[in-house]
């Protein structure tokens, strides 16, 4: 069968067929590797929580920046800057009044108040954003975005808002130590597994051997941000096939001629640059602030070329092609250098124990190189493992070059919508 | 202004420029906060501090030096990009790399000619080698070959490889393979030299010259290699065939590519002449800082961004001023808000560039 024969086959499935399958063989393959490292239960369960939680997370913001990328042609750079206003409102809006010694108080509102507020103000920041985006070509966007994704990063690391009183209420970003986050997307989804019935899930699941709460309790919060991709799939899907998204299509087809036919581009863009950042915002509450502290080197640009790498894989335009790229890119190329890293002793005394050689690491490259010639494996793979989160970048970087000179599309950017509302042509009934 | 401008014309140029009379305003709101804080005095409103406070003169006059040193080395590494900017028409993200590599390899060169035990830990800069000018003369300048050496190989196989098969696409797409491009060479370096900060450089003899300025022999040589590139690729691109056609594809390709310049061969010079000259750049920027990590290219990258688009794009007089607004910029700027900010103002400024005037003080994609 050719290529082209199995892809035509292939895209006749729908669309769920290949999400679900696309996890179901991540499961598969690293419950192998898990297997194959003598993981106990609790362990391999816990590795699949990891690749679904990184894949629901990535998948959120692929898709938020789908809207601005692959509907609208915005090419925005800021995704980091976004999530971080998002989830630092939420933390300072929702952290207690009155927190332990050394912590910096926050407004002490509920939960759900921050979470609306960090999507609010992520989404007004955008609006701020947008416009720029109204009068400048691809590039320079590219450049404010980027530009203003570091000014948010350098003021959250500065000093000058580190903690502040406006009219005897104190709160702050907490500068480059950081914020706590008390009072997080987690938290309820702990404590529902920690009180009737969550509690007897909980119960339920060491008794078959997952031994720890904190993993059962990961699950379930896997389970929501899964649910929660699954909501934004088909909200964005409403966007995409409104007459809204119709016009959003057109804008990055041509500009002038929707100008032309008596759209107001102008609004259009602001409102898009608006909901996907709030959008983004959103996915930088249930990504960073879930680990229940925050600091502004998590929001450096490499976070959003990782974003658009997975946009890339899944192919810009594309919703499920989003979610693909997404939980590629995040289990992948995101994960599993990082799982390697983390059990790289075992990995390596398997290697070892294929290839022989030595395990202990050499201290440079040249004396790794040296290894290589030698005919010394392990100790050049030793060298690797130790170095894996270069490589995982020197990966993404070959990757991007790949897609950008031989598969612009990616995976499913064949199947860019039109901005038409009914077929251009009769051949594709993919969409 | 003159006096026979009648308020009917300014009423008219405010409504057609407001923005332009916004950031007058702004600028000048600045400046006279400047000399009221040189005088000493501070203005209160209601109680509240507008305006004043109090500054040194010795105090400004550093940050002005400091930030017409840095200014410089920021202007020196954009004359690279703004050259690839206008006549290949992409923004070269990976422009960064270029500097860090550059310097990477003529550093550890320098610090292998200089000599002493143990070539392997010198070329990976494990011990500081402790270079300086006037000990050290001849493994700095053999560094400073290799710096720009390199970076023209880099730039040319890049370019090969990456670049080349993408001639017919559009600048976003070379975008985003230049960003792949970054991450590929930035992390490369990394693997190979680890991500450590590395001191390189010895304390360099301080020379006073006229009896007013101070400076280190490092930073008097990033000025005279940064002036002397600067009017050698600004006479090249004015007086020679080359920067004809260089300039002949900036301002039109096709036409270039019909007038019978043969397109290829300019790419492949813009390389040459942009890569070398970045190399020296990154070569200079560690020198007069005396530290080299693999990410500092990278960090000042939306720096030598912000000089480019502030200069014009194309234009290298353009960049070199730019550069130093930009470093002035960044250095004074302490006057006003904490030191850890001030990178955020230089940004601030560049949006307020492209929103303002997106073809920067020198205007539009002239080259030269």
């Amino acid at each position: 069968m050719t290529a082209s024969g199995f892809r035509s086959r292939l895209t006749g499935l729908p669309d769920a067929v290949y999400v679900f399958g696309l996890m179901a063989g991540l499961y598969v393959v690293f419950t192998g590797l898990t297997v194959l490292l003598n993981f106990e239960l609790a362990g391999v369960v816990n590795t699949l929580r990891a690749i679904t939680y990184f894949s629901a997370v990535y998948a959120m913001v692929v898709l938020a920046l789908n809207l601005h990328w692959g509907y609208t042609g915005l090419f925005n750079l800021g995704v980091a800057g976004f999530m971080a206003v998002g989830v630092y409102t939420m933390a300072i809006v929702s952290g207690p009044t009155n927190p332990g010694p050394a912590e910096i108080p926050g407004l002490g509102m509920s939960l759900w108040v921050g979470v609306v507020a960090g999507v609010v103000v992520a989404g007004l920041v955008g609006v701020l954003a947008s416009l720029p985006a109204l009068r400048l070509e691809a590039d320079y966007l590219a450049i404010v975005t980027l530009a203003l994704s570091e000014i948010i990063r350098l003021v959250l690391n500065s000093t000058l808002i580190q903690e502040v009183s406006v009219f005897g209420v104190t709160f702050g970003t907490g500068g480059a130590t950081g914020l706590t986050v008390q009072n997080n997307p987690q938290t309820p989804v702990t404590a529902f597994f920690q009180s009737w019935p969550g509690s007897a899930i909980t119960d339920m699941a060491m008794a078959i051997g997952i031994n720890r709460p904190t993993v059962v309790e990961g699950i379930g919060y896997a389970i929501v941000l899964g649910a929660v991709v699954g909501l934004l799939f088909v909200f964005v899907r409403r966007i995409a096939t409104s007459p809204f998204g119709r016009v959003l299509k057109a804008i990055r087809e041509d500009q002038v001629v929707a100008a032309a036919l008596g759209k107001d581009t102008r609004w259009f863009k602001i409102i898009i640059f608006g909901v996907g950042c709030g959008l983004m915002g959103l996915a930088g509450i249930l990504w960073y602030g879930s680990d229940g502290y925050i600091n502004p080197l998590s929001f450096r640009p490499n976070i959003t070329f990782y974003v658009f790498v997975a946009l890339i894989i899944g192919g810009a335009g594309s919703n499920t092609g989003s979610i693909i790229g997404g939980s590629i890119f995040a289990s992948v190329l995101f994960y599993l250098p990082q799982f390697l890293e983390q059990n790289s002793t075992p990995v390596l005394d398997g290697i070892q124990s294929v290839l022989g050689g030595s395990t202990a690491t050499p201290q440079t490259v040249i004396d790794a190189g040296g290894a290589l010639v030698g005919l010394d494996l392990t100790a050049f793979l030793a060298y690797c493992f130790a170095n894996i989160s270069s490589l995982r970048f020197i990966g993404v970087g070959l990757i991007l070059i790949y897609l950008m000179q031989r598969r612009p599309d990616g995976l499913f950017g064949h199947r860019i919508e039109t901005a038409a509302s009914v077929p251009l042509t009769t051949g594709d009934t993919d969409e | 202004m003159g006096m026979n401008i009648t308020h009917d014309t300014i009423a008219e140029r405010v409504r057609e420029q407001p923005t332009q009379l916004f950031v007058g305003l702004i600028t000048t709101l600045f400046l006279a906060d400047l000399l009221l804080k040189l005088q000493g005095t501070t203005v209160l409103l209601f109680d509240t501090h507008v305006l004043g406070g109090s500054i040194g003169l010795s105090e400004l006059f550093t940050y002005i030096l400091d930030g017409l040193i840095v200014g410089i080395a920021v202007g020196l590494a954009g004359i690279g990009l703004s050259m690839t900017y206008s006549i290949l028409n992409f923004a070269n993200f990976a422009h960064g790399e270029y500097l860090t590599s550059g310097a990477f390899v003529g550093w550890a060169t320098a610090a292998v000619v200089a000599g002493g035990s143990g070539v392997a830990d010198r070329l990976l800069l494990q011990s500081n080698p402790g270079l300086e000018l006037l000990s050290t003369p001849i493994a700095l300048t053999v560094g400073l070959c290799m710096a720009a050496i390199s970076a023209v190989g880099l730039a040319l196989l890049l370019d090969r490889l990456v670049y080349k098969p993408m001639r017919e696409a559009e600048g976003i797409s070379l975008l985003i393979a230049s960003i792949g491009v970054a991450l590929l060479v930035r992390y490369t370096i990394a693997f190979i030299w680890q991500t450590g900060r590395y001191g390189v450089t010895g304390s360099p003899t301080k020379v006073t010259i006229l009896n007013l300025v101070t400076l280190t022999t490092h930073e008097l040589t990033l000025l005279v290699l940064g002036g002397v590139s600067m009017v050698g690729v600004a006479i090249m691109l004015e007086f020679t065939k080359l920067g004809t056609a260089m300039r002949a594809m900036a301002d039109n390709e096709s036409l270039a590519r019909v007038s019978g310049i043969p397109v290829e061969q300019v790419t492949r010079l813009t390389w040459i002449v942009g890569g070398g000259l970045t190399g020296i750049a990154g070569y200079l920027f560690v020198l007069e800082s005396g530290t080299i990590a693999f990410n500092f290219g990278w960090i000042n990258l939306l720096l030598i961004f912000s000089a480019v688009i502030l200069g014009g794009i194309g234009s290298v007089y353009g960049a070199m001023v730019g550069g130093v607004l930009i470093g002035l910029v960044d250095k004074l700027a302490q006057v006003w808000i904490p030191s850890d900010l001030t990178r955020a103002a230089v940004f601030v400024v560049l949006i307020a560039v492209l929103l303002v005037r997106p073809t920067g003080l020198f205007g539009g994609v002239k080259t030269a």
